[in-house]
């Protein structure tokens, strides 16, 4: 099953990026994985998608800056062609109390998580209306509608996104691109596991399921609004996280 | 470059992108009024222009692009200026 797409996943090396370019390789999309430092990581994620006879590309790019983004878009296009999906899942976290939380830390969250995403999709966003045809999904967080204390910068950076993407999807849903959001509760990443064993203890017991999710299962919804049957989602903040976040 | 060359490579762009007939379209034919054609549209149009000439137009400059003759001057004075 091959749709001849190209697609870009930042932060694709790890945790949901990693689960998301195997799954969008699944769905027959020759995939580039987007890591930062991690190559070796992100060469484990080829092997992954190459074994299961997919097609993947690692590619440096620290999304902070739009010269890489630059650098890194128009290496995929030339190896692997247009990329018209686009998956921003690049995203770091500096937690700390507000009051303690000092501009640099503020800039250098907002700078990966929120100008990233700019980044990326004002490079690639063109090459979508070429192509009449697009998919962009941000990935966003639970927290970002929730709030976190001691995550003011990831939770404000998360909450951008999504009018970010809203704006997008009004913009460009007569192309039709479609841009949305998927919101990912607790997830077993190394991400989490940094913030240590009991606080993911803590996060599993307020999910109705009781567990933490994985990375799969946030893969399998964002390959789902990568896909021509999603082409009437547009603008969508969809929650992957068990229920934590009902009602917001 | 001539202007009439300019003028066809905006009439070829009108074509691809907006999917007008060309025999349909003139100098003063106007992007909103008579091709229907949102602001997203005339953007695509213009960046298919500045590929096509190695040209890079700035924002502000589209503002008083009106019509397909204007299109052409805008392409014309930045040719010119590089």
């Amino acid at each position: 099953m091959s749709t001849d797409r190209v697609a870009l996943v930042t932060g694709g090396s790890r945790g949901i990026g990693a689960a998301t370019a195997t799954a969008l390789a699944a769905a027959g999309h020759a995939v580039a994985i987007g890591y930062r430092s991690d190559e070796p990581a992100a060469a484990v994620v080829q092997r992954q998608v190459e074994d299961a006879g997919g097609r993947a590309l690692p590619v440096q790019v620290d999304v902070a800056d739009p010269a890489s983004v630059d650098a890194a878009v128009t290496g995929i296009e030339a190896e692997l062609g247009r990329i018209t999906i686009a998956v921003n899942n690049a995203g770091i976290t500096d937690d700390g109390l507000f009051i303690r939380t000092d501009p640099e830390h503020w800039r250098r969250v907002l700078g990966t998580n929120l100008d990233g995403a700019f980044h990326v999709i004002h490079r690639v966003a063109p090459g979508m209306l070429r192509a009449r045809w697009g998919r962009i999904v941000n990935v966003s967080s639970v927290v970002g509608l929730m709030g976190s204390a001691g995550q003011v910068s990831y939770a404000s950076s998360k909450a951008a996104l999504v009018g970010l993407t809203r704006s997008l999807a009004r913009e460009l849903g007569t192309r039709p691109i479609t841009a949305n959001v998927v919101a990912p509760g607790p997830i077993e990443t190394e991400m989490l596991a940094a913030a240590g064993d009991e606080r993911a203890a803590q996060l599993a017991a307020l999910v109705p399921a009781g567990r933490l999710g994985r990375p799969d299962e946030v893969a399998a919804a964002i390959a789902f609004l990568c896909s021509d049957a999603a082409g009437f989602i547009n603008g969508a903040v969809l929650p992957v996280d068990g229920g934590l976040g009902m009602g917001h | 470059m001539e202007r009439t060359d300019i003028l066809d490579a905006v009439y070829d762009a009108c074509v691809e992108i907006l999917k007008v007939d060309k025999a349909e379209l003139g100098e003063g034919t106007s992007f909103a009024e008579d091709l229907d054609a949102d602001s997203l549209a005339l953007v695509e149009v213009v960046m298919q222009l500045e590929e096509q000439f190695d040209l890079r137009i700035p924002e502000d400059d589209l503002d008083d692009v009106a019509t397909i003759g204007a299109a052409a001057d805008l392409v014309a004075s930045h040719l010119a200026a590089a």
